[in-house]
């Protein structure tokens, strides 16, 4: 295919589309009244129908393999279940998995809403908020490498230099370097860090767009009445960006859930830093088992669930004020 | 999102004293943005470094000893039977279409679970919202079984299609979020005007919403451009679909040996995400009020 | 080489998801020549346990030298920074002189950086891992692709036919990027660039040489690309033998 056949068939994708759209909104302004239930389908057909098939059928055929053995021929009820409960290596993925969603989420919307408070006053706040934003730019392959040359490890030996800048500062400051990504339990800690510097840029950009749209009015207000900005932050803004605050927090949690590059091209999921969608990859795609691969899928698809009752909650409340 | 439309008050000499006088801000930032960048900056020096160095030291110590190359550059660009700039078509050819569609769709059915009144409505949007968490992979075989069904396979399509799927849930529920806190006296006006849902969707909420879509457009270009996983499952044999992304890592060679040509190849490819963000930072960076139309 | 202040061994395992890998080659390497290669055999069958006490003895010897010190890890560090050491950094010492010997496949030579020699009088050069006792025949452990066809059309057929062929082998003998060794007894030997290759070809195209594959590779893939590459990561990094061959034998599926 040459580069104008390319560029066609993209164009010819995008004018497919936009007829059928146009038509789509011709139908349901002309049946609305007549038929508001087509505007409906109309509107919502083509979203649900793709998820339906792309995401809602594989879904549904993963639990449903989640009772089958490795090779998916053979029922065997909760037996996959039970080596998730019972085996070391499994309990150590969930609780990775658990300690990640505790400390991600929580920690990049922190830097990302002080950041984007603090950037909001300064002169260069555009290039302060770029900074930020790059490691959500730069591509995953990008970022592996990045890191490795804070991580990596050289014994302090004559004739060996330390290529990793952590250690180089541990050197200089006297210390011994340290083995960041094969020790248990600090090379978790090292790989949630590169996941928050990612994040924080999502947090950030959506939160500083929320900020913004807290009427001045109120804050000069608050200053009147005498508040400092601490208190202005917490009592003003805070609550007016309540639910972007909800959405940061829910879509990095759901992120952090599905986190798989980070730990598989940092560490490969050895030295007990495996999380579920890492080790879902592996036990499927590389052992075979589909029928653990498949539990272990399940039992991430559970985690949502806590996640939709807190947005519930939230959206409830929102409701009522 | 609390998407307030109103005007603009002026800054107050006190507010305006407040923007430029904040040490500690200040200084707060800057520590900030420094360790931010400070690993991508080493990235970069080391990009520009000759291979031995790159594997043997650090890249501060350029400093003590500058040595500068652009061999990492040139391989990455013209290294390889092929040359890059296809590679760089490839995934304009992708992105574009895997950004446009899955908004469009998403806010139709974002404007329809906030406006459209019908039973179920509430669990219809909870279940869209609980679909998020499948991860990619669990799709990867059923959908690639499809597209071979369909005689899609080795096509765009299939990427265009895939990163749609895969795209809509959060940008249903993050245009849900913006397009619901859209005042309802707004709607009812136009409702009470005669208009219907196709002219309201089209007329008021599109453009009241612009600067969500511009802020969602510009993760799902980025997250479209720096795909791996899917572009290989679906395109990486392909030479002639396969993106940028692809490329790089094949660049890194038989054994994932030539990684200098990674560094290189990261800052390549990070240019067109960049110029996309600056290019429209004003919508989120500068506030949701910088594109909307003031009532 | 010690005492000529050389650490003798340099080793790197570090490989993504497959780390540990050149561990298991290292350890098949030893069984296939201390046991003999029958009990080789009957250990990548399964017929005798993962964790039989010869194994055990086998991976005492490699650990003899893996986790000793002042045998390595030449030019890098020290035995921790074996696990997180990739394998393709890890030969390089050799070349710079601080590491004395590396253990890794034929494809190596490619990895080194634009320059070396690689010949008896150069930078750098290989030799076959030697047999046990004085007497024993040469074994060698060898990875091979196969050549899957997924229809029995008659143009897959014969391009099937044409990749066993000598004119094949030629063609992928003379790759520069990498080392393509054929035991096609047709094949050209002088069309093998580099000298080591051309080493590997002798030893694959002798009558008398006993080749086996490599054992990981045989072993189902929960363990030959699983557990049998993580245990043996954790053993490098302070895991004892038993436990680590414990815990292989007990990952090994049930069918």
């Amino acid at each position: 295919m040459s580069v104008p056949e390319k560029f066609g068939q993209a164009l010819l994708a995008l004018a497919i589309f936009g007829v059928v759209l146009l038509v789509v909104l011709h139908i349901a302004g002309r049946t609305s009244t007549r038929a508001p239930r087509l505007s409906i389908a109309l509107f919502l057909g083509p979203a649900l129908a793709l998820l339906g098939i792309g995401l809602a059928y594989p879904a549904i055929r993963t639990i449903v393999a989640s009772f089958f053995d490795a090779s998916g021929r053979n029922f065997v009820g909760p037996a996959n279940y039970l080596t998730l409960v019972e085996d070391p290596t499994m309990q150590r993925v969930v609780l990775n998995t658990l300690l990640w969603i505790v400390v991600c989420p929580v920690v990049s919307t922190a830097i990302g809403l002080l950041y984007a408070v603090m950037a909001d006053r300064v002169r260069w706040e555009v290039l302060a908020k770029t900074l930020i934003f790059l490691p959500m730019a730069i591509s995953f392959v990008g970022a592996a490498i990045i890191w490795k040359f804070v991580y990596e490890y050289r014994a302090d030996q004559p004739g060996i230099q330390q290529i990793g800048i952590l250690n180089q500062l541990l050197v200089w400051l006297g210390g011994q370097p340290q083995q960041f990504l094969t020790v248990e339990p600090r090379n978790t800690f090292a790989l949630m860090v590169v996941m928050i510097w990612i994040e924080a840029g999502f947090a950030m950009t959506v939160l500083s767009a929320a900020i913004k749209g807290v009427p001045r009015e109120l804050l000069e207000s608050a200053l009147i009445d005498g508040a400092g900005p601490v208190q202005q932050f917490l009592q003003i803004t805070v609550p007016m960006i309540r639910s972007a605050l909800v959405l940061v927090l829910t879509a990095i949690t759901i992120a952090v859930l599905k986190v798989f590059d980070v730990v598989l091209t940092m560490t490969g999921g050895q030295f007990a830093t495996s999380v579920i969608a890492n080790e879902y990859y592996a036990q499927t795609f590389r052992f075979f088992n589909s029928g653990l691969g498949a539990a272990l899928a399940t039992v991430l698809f559970a985690f949502i669930v806590p996640i939709v009752i807190y947005n519930v909650l939230q959206f409830r409340k929102a409701r009522i004020s | 999102m609390s998407a307030t439309v109103t005007r603009r008050s002026r800054p107050s000499a006190a507010v305006a004293r407040r923007r430029l006088t904040h040490p500690f801000a200040s200084a707060a930032v800057f520590a900030i943005a420094v360790l931010w960048t400070i690993p991508t900056f080493g990235l970069f020096l080391t990009s520009l470094r000759p291979e031995a160095q790159i594997k043997t030291t650090g890249w501060w110590t350029f400093f003590a000893e500058p040595q500068l190359t652009a061999d990492n550059y040139v391989g990455v660009l013209f290294g390889g039977r092929d040359a890059l700039a296809g590679y760089f078509v490839n995934s304009l050819v992708i992105v574009v279409p895997s950004v446009i569609i899955p908004i469009v769709l998403a806010s139709l059915a974002a404007y329809a679970f906030a406006w459209m009144r019908f039973r179920g409505r509430d669990t219809l949007f909870l279940v869209v919202f609980t679909i998020q968490i499948v991860p990619v992979q669990v799709a990867l075989i059923p959908l690639l079984q499809m597209f071979v069904g369909l005689h899609l396979a080795g096509t765009f399509w299939t990427l265009w299609i895939a990163h749609t799927i895969f795209a809509l849930p959060l940008a249903i529920y993050i245009l849900h979020n913006f397009i619901a806190a859209i005042p309802a006296e707004i709607i009812e006006a136009a409702r009470i005007d005669g208009a219907h849902h196709a002219h309201i969707f089209r007329m008021i909420v599109l453009p009241l919403a612009m600067p969500a879509i511009a802020a969602f457009g510009v993760f799902q270009f980025l997250w479209v451009w720096n795909d791996l996983l899917v572009s290989l499952a679906f395109a990486g044999g392909v030479p002639a679909v396969a993106p940028l992304t692809v490329r790089l890592q094949q660049l890194s060679g038989t054994y994932g040996t030539e990684w200098q040509l990674l560094s290189s190849g990261a800052f390549v490819s990070i240019v067109v995400p960049v110029i996309v963000f600056i290019a429209l930072q004003r919508f989120f960076v500068r506030g949701l009020l910088a594109g909307s139309v003031k009532s | 080489m010690v005492a000529d202040g050389i650490k003798p061994w340099c080793a790197g395992i570090s490989s993504g998801t497959a780390t540990g890998w050149p561990l298991t080659d290292w350890l098949e390497d030893i069984i296939m020549r201390q046991q003999g290669v029958d009990f080789y055999d009957q250990w990548v069958a399964h017929d005798v346990p993962f964790n039989d006490p010869k194994v055990a003895d086998s991976l005492d010897e490699l650990g003899a030298i893996l986790k000793n010190p002042e045998y390595v890890n030449g030019g890098i560090g020290d035995v921790s920074s074996i696990a997180s050491t990739t394998f393709q950094d890890a030969g390089l010492p050799v070349a710079s002189g601080q590491c004395g010997m590396y253990h890794i496949g034929d494809f190596y030579g490619s990895i080194f950086p634009q320059g070396t020699t690689i010949a008896e009088d150069g930078d750098v050069f290989a030799f076959a891992l030697p047999v046990w006792e004085a007497g024993d025949s040469m074994t060698t452990e060898v990875g091979g692709e196969f050549a899957t066809a997924f229809s029995d059309r008659p143009e897959v057929v014969a391009f099937q036919t044409y990749l066993t062929s000598p004119e094949a082998a030629n063609a992928q003998a003379a790759s520069t990027t990498t080392s393509r060794v054929s035991p096609n007894s047709g094949v050209d030997a002088s069309l093998y660039p580099s000298p080591v290759s051309k080493l590997s070809a002798e030893t694959l195209t002798d009558p008398s040489a006993v080749v086996r594959y490599d054992g990981s590779d045989l072993m189902p893939a929960a363990v030959g690309s699983g557990s049998f590459w993580t245990q043996i990561t954790n053993w490098i990094t302070g895991q004892s033998t038993r436990d680590t061959l414990d815990a292989v034998e007990s990952s090994w599926p049930a069918n």
